[in-house]
């Protein structure tokens, strides 16, 4: 299949970028569409141009580098899939595509597609860790999980924490990010000594790196590879409500 | 936004529940608006109730639009640079018409007061008189009023089908059955409220009331 895809190429941060066109020609609808990038990249570095710069990893869904809203939603069109594992069969021989970086101030432009996602880690090492004892493993069953909060704390730690909640967040924000933290380690028992610090630093860490507040306007979930509810953020606020009267 | 958001809402239901008095006839509504300037007696002055209850619900108000700025500004701050391809927000249209759906109903409520409150623009005007100064309001030659409120009661509606889920949410449902729920209660509460406010004018448009 042919197609067009106008990419946001953009030297380095202290670049303005633009968007730029270019045919593909021959595809396999069998390709995903970094395949598709990488096709095209190969042909601009046979024609002497600079390659498009995006983020990958695994290729598999689930190490959350890559990161590029595909015709203005993050990760494409494809419900529940990372771009990498979205398939060039889901378009249109002759499709003009729109491809552009998470836009948020948190997240630089490092290069075209590339963003410094490093505020994400900020607000992980503002409180999204756990103190457990080094040493030997414990015996697994020293500490009994209900099983119904060990499949919520499941599902909320399926987040792979790519960003794309923050690219689709008209306000901007990381909430959906922030909230599957909050959960995936305040459901365990070997969550709760940092439970109430943890919510409260994390947020602060959150709205300190420039992330928008939230609005409840469910965008994030929609986009989520990983489908993570939106009903964590009601979560996430009554932890916040909790700790803050603890605190007072 | 929640907090104060809930405040007005409530207001809101008082206040319709007192609009539809109107169908028990002018003695009635007149009689029930005179009573509005005497809760409180003999304990507090006669509308000295009316003045605190204004002052709370400005209070709310100012509070409101405050903490939406805050919102709105952060937002701005946080995509300095926008999509080039955008398309529509996928969640609901109630969600992305928040913020000028609020300028909106802001404007709409300044021109009620100044309609029906201080009759500053009220064609009939007589303070006391509340029946007539609605019944006069909403003639069917003034249909521009009518269809003016139509659309800000309209806006309201929208406004509280995403507000009030998201008051619910914001002090902390988490549930996926809770959810449901609460957007199902949103909706109904304000299509009840919608209804109920727009029962009146029309009333006078078709002439139940004049």
């Amino acid at each position: 299949m042919d197609i067009q895809v106008r990419v946001w190429r953009q030297q380095d941060s202290s670049d303005n970028g633009r968007m730029e066109t270019y045919d593909v020609k021959d595809i396999s609808p069998d390709a995903s569409f970094l395949e598709m990038l990488d096709v095209l990249n190969e042909k601009l570095i046979l024609d002497g141009d600079d390659p498009i710069a995006f983020d990958h990893d695994c290729r598999e869904g689930i190490c959350g580098a890559c990161s590029m809203v595909i015709d203005g939603v993050a990760h494409g069109p494809e419900k529940a899939t990372t771009a990498c594992q979205l398939h060039m069969r889901h378009f249109k021989d002759g499709d003009k595509i729109d491809v552009e970086p998470w836009r948020a101030a948190a997240f630089p432009v490092i290069k075209d597609l590339v963003v410094n996602r490093g505020n994400l880690d900020k607000i992980i090492a503002a409180g999204g860790y756990i103190t457990a004892p080094t040493g030997a493993a414990p015996e697994a069953h020293a500490t009994p999980v209900p099983k119904a909060d060990a499949d919520l704390a499941f599902e909320a730690a399926t987040c792979i924490g790519c960003g794309a909640c923050v690219a689709a967040c008209p306000n901007g924000s990381a909430m959906l990010f922030t909230a599957a933290k909050v959960a995936h380690l305040g459901l365990m028992p070997q969550g709760q000594p940092e439970r109430d610090t943890r919510v409260i630093d994390m947020l602060q860490a959150q709205d300190d790196a420039g992330f928008g507040g939230c609005t409840n306007m469910g965008e994030c979930s929609q986009v989520c590879p990983k489908g993570i509810p939106l009903t964590l953020i009601g979560r996430l606020n009554s932890d916040y409500r909790k700790a803050v009267r603890k605190k007072i | 936004m929640a907090v104060t958001g809930l405040l007005l809402v409530a207001f809101l239901y008082v206040h319709m529940i007192g609009n539809l008095k109107i169908f028990f006839g002018a003695e009635t509504f007149d009689h029930y608006a005179h009573w509005l300037r005497t809760i409180g007696t003999p304990l507090l002055p006669e509308a000295w109730y009316l003045y605190i209850q204004r002052a709370v619900l400005t209070v709310a108000v100012v509070g409101h639009i405050v903490a939406a700025t805050i919102l709105a500004r952060r937002a701005r701050l946080a995509r300095p640079v926008k999509y080039v391809h955008r398309p529509k927000v996928q969640g609901s249209y109630a969600a992305r018409t928040m913020r000028w759906g609020g300028v909106i109903v802001l404007l709409f409520v300044i021109y009620h007061i100044l309609d029906l409150t201080t009759l500053n623009l009220n064609p009939h005007g007589v303070h006391g008189e509340v029946y007539r100064n609605v019944a006069e309001d909403f003639a069917p030659g003034r249909w521009y009023v009518t269809l003016f409120y139509t659309l800000s009661i309209v806006a309201v509606g929208f406004h509280l089908r995403h507000g009030l889920w998201s008051a619910v949410r914001t002090f902390g449902l988490q549930s996926p059955r809770g959810e449901f729920y609460a957007r199902a209660t949103a909706l109904v509460l304000s299509v009840v409220l919608v209804v109920g406010y727009l029962s009146v004018p029309f009333a006078v448009l078709v002439g139940l009331v004049d």
